[in-house]
């Protein structure tokens, strides 16, 4: 990130002219005109991003429903905090849905991106049809799967039915996936294990559905950005397919790889607007940006909801700073 | 290759052996490619069919109830009956699907608009001109970018309120704060930053001055920048649902989104093939808009990195 060097204090001489990159003058006019375009730009995320953070802060140390009730301190933070909140299987929720959805899409889109990196007829169409899931309207296609999904009339079971194949409830399966095959296999799980439910399970699909071709194309960029060259070299030494994979592409892959792991991770902790359309929120699949959704929008707890917004995010953080640390060692830029 | 095959060399066995292994190794890619590409499309096909069946030849599961293979004909009259299901706008007489299109198509391009040019002015500023506070306006636009939405949520929702701007159910509500986007001036000032610096100079020989270089030269140069820039945003205002909720209240201030949610909750929930006649007409403008300019969303990754 290159930013210029700001002097320090205003030069006297206006008038003189400024002609070499290295004197970093300004003239009185080219700063006005300077404040003047960035100002729209400026003001507005004055007021509707950082006002709105430091706003949160205060509601969030109130019992604010639909105005202040009483001043709670950090109360609503002590609350997401006991034992037996809301918040920690919320969080838990979460944490699982994307350590599930991130490695399963990513690794499918680079794999994909690999075939589709071949000299392959067709290429480009292939592309624009898997990039359609990301450009609609995430309402109406999660409103297409949850009838897909439906356990009597959706395709899927009707399929598995043709295959003489289970069919599960998917969205309105509550159980554990593990307690689900185990009970298919005619044993109980020990030690109480379930595993998460199926209705997750079935938004991870969904999910994956979305973002692949997204991540794919991503992953395609960065293919692209491989030389040439070194392929050739590894092939003339007799380099099997395996091994250009492992020793080129992988590690020049790695920046491409990290950025798509960081935007995929903080999406995932991110996850509403799909899952608020197929199960909105129940069977195991209540994230925390649906706890914070409810508290504020059906319950009209706002200082509640500031205060898990404010902890969502410091997750959110934790979870970029961890992974920018571990990626330190790991990413060859 | 038949008289190759007559020689009983073992490098040209081995060279036929991996030519077939190759045929063979293209031919697995492109099976899976082919079967990614109809999972991709499936609920699509799912969603365009299913919209203009009967209700029973929906309750009867058929996947294809037209002929050759049966004998129903398509039920084009489903979006009509859906529109008139989802009601009339009080304050227009039109439909309300067409007024929360209207509503939705306005959103979306002040949005677009207003994002487009805070990015163009905004990115200029931090690539062309130099002027005291550069670093620390560029780090307030760099924070924005990183802070997620979470937080902001509720105290701009809040914000809204009778108490405060005011601003609830109304159309400022949901333009207003969206008009500005970090991604886009932090993208276009990478772009306009790649532009030499010799155009500037040559420029200011002839006259011209920073408004009208901007405009005849920096603008035109950075135009697939620019419209990948507005064409996310277009997707993205077009498909916000959440927001929407938040700060509207009557029908008539309700976009697609949030009238195709509402729909689904209601009648759709049961008349399935209503229900996807209205995805249909949401879902439509945007797969047309998608094929047109569907290159500068690809493009526009390739070339920058974009965030979801």
């Amino acid at each position: 990130m290159t930013v210029s060097t700001v002097p320090k204090e205003l030069p006297k001489a206006a008038s003189s002219r400024r002609s070499k990159k290295s004197t970093p003058k300004y003239t009185l006019k080219e700063a006005i005109l300077a404040y003047g375009l960035l100002s729209p730009a400026v003001l507005l995320m004055l007021v509707f991003t950082f006002f709105p953070i430091a706003f949160g802060l205060y509601i969030s140390l109130y019992d604010w429903r639909l105005g202040p009730r009483a001043f709670l301190g950090l109360g609503n933070y002590a609350r997401a905090f006991a034992p037996r909140s809301e918040f920690w299987p919320a969080l838990a929720t979460t944490a699982t849905y994307s350590l599930l959805s991130v490695p399963i899409q990513i690794s499918l889109a680079l794999v994909l991106a690999y075939l589709l990196f071949q000299k392959i007829q067709g290429k480009s169409a292939f592309r624009v049809i898997m990039f359609l899931p990301y450009i609609t309207s995430t309402v109406a296609s999660a409103a297409v799967w949850a009838r897909l999904y439906s356990p009597d009339t959706g395709i899927i079971n009707q399929v598995l039915s043709l295959l003489s194949l289970p069919e599960p409830r998917w969205l309105l399966e509550n159980k554990g996936v593990f307690t689900l095959i185990a009970n298919g296999l005619g044993f109980k799980m020990p030690l109480g294990i379930t595993g998460p439910s199926l209705a997750l399970i079935s938004v991870i699909i969904y999910t994956t559905w979305v973002f692949v071709g997204y991540n794919m194309t991503i992953f395609l960029a960065g293919l692209g950005n491989i030389p040439g060259e070194l392929y050739e070299a590894a092939r003339i030494d007799g380099a099997s397919g395996f091994q250009l994979f492992r020793n080129i592409t992988w590690p020049l892959l790695s920046p491409t790889t990290f950025f798509i792991v960081l935007i995929t991770v903080i999406g995932t902790f991110k996850a509403f607007n799909h899952i608020w359309v197929m199960t909105q929120g129940n069977n195991g699949t209540g994230t925390a940006a649906i706890l914070i959704y409810k508290q504020f929008y059906q319950f009209n707890r706002e200082g509640y909801a500031s205060a898990l917004g404010f902890l969502l995010s410091t997750v959110i953080l934790i979870v970029t700073i961890i992974q920018n640390r571990v990626a330190a060692n790991r990413v060859n830029y | 290759m038949a008289t190759a095959a007559q020689s009983p060399s073992v490098a040209v066995a081995q060279a036929q052996s991996t030519r077939t292994l190759r045929s063979r190794t293209q031919g697995w890619i492109y099976l899976i490619l082919i079967i990614v590409g109809i999972l991709s499309l499936i609920p699509f096909v799912w969603m365009f069919l299913t919209s203009v069946k009967t209700y029973s030849d929906v309750i009867a599961l058929k996947f294809w109830p037209w002929p050759p293979i049966g004998t129903s004909q398509p039920a084009w009259g489903n979006f009509a009956e859906a529109m008139a299901r989802i009601g009339t706008d009080r304050d227009t007489g039109l439909p309300l699907f067409v007024r929360h299109l209207l509503n939705t198509t306005f959103i979306t391009v002040a949005v677009v608009v207003g994002v487009t040019l805070t990015s163009v002015l905004a990115a200029y500023a931090f690539a062309q001109l130099r002027f005291p506070g550069k670093g620390l306006i560029f780090i307030i636009v760099l924070i924005t970018l990183m802070i997620p939405d979470e937080v902001t949520l509720v105290p701009r929702a809040v914000m809204m309120n009778k108490n405060y701007l005011g601003w609830y159910n109304t159309y400022l509500a949901l333009t207003m704060p969206f008009l500005v986007s970090a991604f886009g001036i932090f993208l276009l000032r990478q772009f306009f930053m790649q532009i030499p610096r010799d155009l500037w100079d040559a420029a200011r020989i002839d006259g011209a001055g920073h408004l009208r270089y901007l405009t005849t030269v920096m603008v035109p140069l950075a135009r697939p920048a620019i419209l990948t820039v507005a064409l996310f945003n277009f997707i993205w205002t077009w498909n916000e649902y959440r927001w929407a909720q938040l700060v509207t209240s009557s029908e008539s201030m309700r976009t697609v989104s949030v009238g195709l949610q509402g729909f689904l909750q209601a009648e759709g929930g049961t008349e399935t093939q209503l229900a996807m006649a209205v995805a249909v007409m949401v879902v439509l403008p945007i797969l047309v808009l998608y094929f047109f300019t569907q290159r500068y969303f690809t493009e526009g990754i390739s070339t920058t990195g974009l965030k979801g």
